[in-house]
């Protein structure tokens, strides 16, 4: 399909799209981490938030700053950063969520020499009245800062337009994996991935457009439900590597649902359009599944994803982990024997983003489909 | 024995710190009190190194260490056995070993004190990292207890009046908590008194640590390593003030009859990080054979770093501040800053890095540190990598080869 290709492209050449669009538009482009990034005001500021992943390609210079211990996104990003890939960035926001991004932040201030860096210290507890107001405190702080830092007025109906473009877009993508979940062969996992992965630099208002445009070219195409027999549910962090999911298909599984942070976590909850917004905005972190860098209470994440496992119908769970990322590693014991005592199988993936070997991926994964 | 034999074991044995004695009677003590608490009816609260002990004093609750604990562990060579338990239980090699140490050690109640009596509440602050929120979840898990965290956002550039605000009703909301675990009243005159002893116990242990700008130091961080544990512990406690008041008194008495920690101090070097808890002897002889002293370092000095924003007559208001801006949880720049202060305050040839691989938040940003004292100082620096409890993760020989080069760099600079 011609429209999935041009999701493929951007998610191949994230650099090169938000580059094009930055000279064609003549507008500024702010780099951000992470699914807690209040993308609604950057873009109501008039600029384009663009999620750093990494490149995925060798590391160079960011091994002078970080030790090897540190998490390939982190390491990744800086090495972008540092070799100049990300220069056409204004600005960038880090989100405060584990220890690894914690100092990222510090070492991108101090060494990738961006004007504009954006600190947004959220709570880290999801479930009290004063971490709620101080979620509010931030989020307006936020907002006030970015407009000042990139010399903008952002208008509220700006930021309601841009409220109301992010919440279809979320309808979009949730539609998107409701197709994946109930329509069998519909939309590959790949394709669904590059969607996912462009969703996140892509011009917002073109995205809102075109989702639109996938889903209902795809619910015309397949009307009827068809179960797919070994349905597998991804948990864990942000997973960059398309690779992952043709094993998975080739094996007969089927992703039928997500709890990443380059998933679900990136479209659950919707902002209210109507009250006071940038309090909205911060609701929608406090309502939506955490990352396991945030505490809600010592249930939630276990719970949520037995939930998930149930409601999709899922047989099997594979966690995605990246090596050496803290939070998730901490999680999976637990929500590990959680599945196991469910009677639910599940296998742990730790990737890095410059992956070794794939052929040892791809056996395992087959081995674990074939269990289910 | 000849006489120059027996006047260099009478030189040792004027080097020892007469103290140590006292201070191993007050932990053994601590921990038989809190290893006996069901009997006595107290309560004991699990609290992360960087937690707000002083309510729980106040409440007459026994605070409990796992840090401490993680560091005994290290300390009795017994954190490999422990680490790899708690990998066969699923917790990745690459996760701190404290936690992973301390994990395994509650259902088996292993290590060197057959493990940490039961909590009954569990009090986590990430002042000093995330990973005790993850540690601290697992505990709450495992024993069903209630977990209170406070919550002091990091500061990067600033520490803002809504995040003051915010750590300000956490610590009325984690007084409310205690009164509801204990099922009494907290008395605010207590709460006062606990918190001047604590600011109290602060200063004077800034006092120990001063002592080190003489020379020679009349001690080195390897004995802050050992005396730091009643700052952590039993801060807010008239029992640390008369131990600190009696060491500082040691400490003072050194410097006039010019005792060293090290013989012939040649060397005055500052360590960053967690100690090696397995190796500290190791390699405090190591460079005392080379007439280097650690005189001072940026963890032992952790728990007062935010001694300037607690006020007296004003604790509760002020903690806030003070837990919120520890050594920890402030920006590279504030920490290589702070490093920078310490050189010139201590007179410091050099800087040895302890990289450890259980500690992101203190080691993330070290080849920074580095790059910015060697800038603002051009003081030579070492960087080490270990792990403070997992002995997997050093290698002696390596480490010995880059200790060599690096003195050799500081004779030669000499």
């Amino acid at each position: 399909m011609q429209i999935l290709k041009q999701f493929h492209d951007i998610a191949n050449d994230p650099i090169g799209y938000a580059k094009h669009w930055k000279t064609e538009n003549q507008c500024k482009v702010v780099g951000y981490f992470c699914s807690y990034a209040p993308e609604e005001i950057i873009w109501a500021a008039g600029a384009l938030p663009y999620r750093i992943l990494g490149a995925g390609g060798s590391i160079s210079r960011a091994d002078g700053h970080l030790q090897a211990y540190s998490c390939s996104l982190v390491r990744g990003a800086l090495d972008d950063a540092l070799t100049g890939k990300l220069d056409f960035l204004d600005g960038t926001v880090f989100p405060h969520t584990c220890d690894s991004i914690q100092r990222l932040s510090d070492i991108w201030r101090l060494n990738a020499g961006l004007s504009l860096h954006l600190d947004l210290v959220l709570p880290v507890k999801l479930n009290t009245k004063s971490a709620e107001d101080y979620m509010q405190a931030v989020i307006k702080k936020f907002y006030h800062d970015l407009a000042a830092g990139l010399g903008v007025e952002i208008t509220p109906e700006k930021l309601s337009k841009a409220v109301k473009t992010f919440n279809q877009i979320r309808t979009g993508l949730q539609r998107l994996y409701e197709i994946r979940r109930d329509h069998c062969g519909t939309m590959s996992s790949r394709d669904l991935h590059a969607i996912v992965k462009a969703s996140m630099v892509m011009d917002r208002n073109v995205l809102a457009e075109r989702l639109s445009a996938v889903v209902d070219l795809l619910q015309t195409k397949n009307p009827k439900t068809d179960t797919a027999e070994k349905r597998l549910v991804l948990t864990g962090g942000i997973c960059s590597m398309p690779e992952i999911y043709q094993p998975i298909e080739d094996a007969g599984g089927t992703v039928v649902w997500d709890d990443l942070c380059t998933g679900s976590r990136y479209f659950e909850g919707r902002v209210d359009p109507e009250g006071n917004l940038l309090n909205s905005i911060g609701q929608r972190y406090f309502n939506r599944i955490i990352c396991p860098a945030k505490h809600r209470d010592c249930f939630s994440r276990g719970d949520s994803l037995l939930k998930m496992v149930e409601n999709t119908r899922a047989q099997g769970v594979i966690f995605v982990i990246l090596k050496f990322c803290d939070p998730h590693a901490f999680d999976f014991p637990y929500i590990k024997e959680l599945l196991d005592r469910a009677g639910i199988p599940s296998m742990l993936l730790e990737i890095e983003d410059q992956q070794a070997s794939l052929e040892q991926l791809k056996t395992r994964i087959e081995a674990f489909i074939e269990l289910l | 024995m000849s006489t120059n034999e027996k006047s260099k074991d009478l030189e040792k044995e004027n080097r020892k710190i007469k103290c140590v004695k006292q201070m191993k009677e007050i932990m053994t003590e601590y921990y038989i009190e809190a290893k006996t608490a069901e009997q006595t009816g107290k309560k004991v609260a699990w609290i992360t190194s960087g937690g707000p002990v002083e309510p729980l004093i106040a409440m007459d609750v026994i605070p409990v260490y796992p840090e401490n604990h993680g560091a005994m562990i290290g300390a009795a060579k017994m954190g490999v056995d422990l680490c790899e338990k708690a990998e066969a239980m699923g917790y990745s090699r690459d996760l701190c070993s404290y936690a992973r140490a301390d994990i395994a050690c509650a259902p088996i109640d292993g290590g060197p004190i057959g493990g940490l009596p039961r909590p009954d509440m569990l009090v986590c602050c990430n002042n000093i990292c995330g990973t005790v929120l993850k540690w601290y979840e697992i505990q709450a898990r495992y024993y069903d207890v209630p977990l209170f965290i406070l919550d002091t956002p990091f500061c990067h550039t600033e520490f803002s009046d809504d995040a003051k605000k915010y750590v300000r009703e956490q610590i009325t909301e984690y007084v409310e908590f205690l009164e509801k675990v204990c099922g009494k009243k907290a008395d605010e005159d207590r709460m006062a008194e606990v918190g001047r002893l604590a600011i109290e116990g602060q200063r004077l242990w800034q006092a120990v640590l001063d002592t080190t700008t003489h020379r020679p130091s009349p001690m080195s961080a390897f004995d802050a390593f050992f005396h730091l544990a009643l700052i952590v512990t039993l801060r807010g406690t008239q029992v640390t003030i008369d131990y600190y008041t009696a060491l500082l008194k040691e400490m003072k008495e050194r410097v006039d009859a010019g005792i060293g920690a090290v013989p012939d101090e040649k060397y005055r070097l500052l360590w960053d990080n967690l100690p090696v808890w397995y190796r500290t002897r190791w390699l405090s002889e190591k460079f005392a054979a080379q007439g280097a002293c650690l005189v001072a370092d940026t963890y032992t000095s952790a728990w007062c770093s935010s001694l300037k924003y607690l006020k007296e007559d004003n604790f509760l208001d002020s903690m806030a501040e003070g837990y919120a801006r520890i050594y920890l949880n402030i920006s590279v720049d504030e920490m290589a800053e702070n490093v920078v202060g310490m050189i010139d305050k201590y007179e410091a040839d050099g800087l040895v890095m302890h990289s450890n691989r259980s500690c992101k938040p203190y080691s993330l940003g070290q080849y920074d540190i580095q790059k910015i004292i060697q800038q603002k100082r051009g003081i030579p620096t070492l960087l080490i990598e270990a792990d403070m409890v997992d002995e997997r993760s050093f290698s002696e020989s390596q480490i010995e080869t880059r200790i060599d080069a690096f003195m050799e760099v500081l004779k030669n600079k000499k």
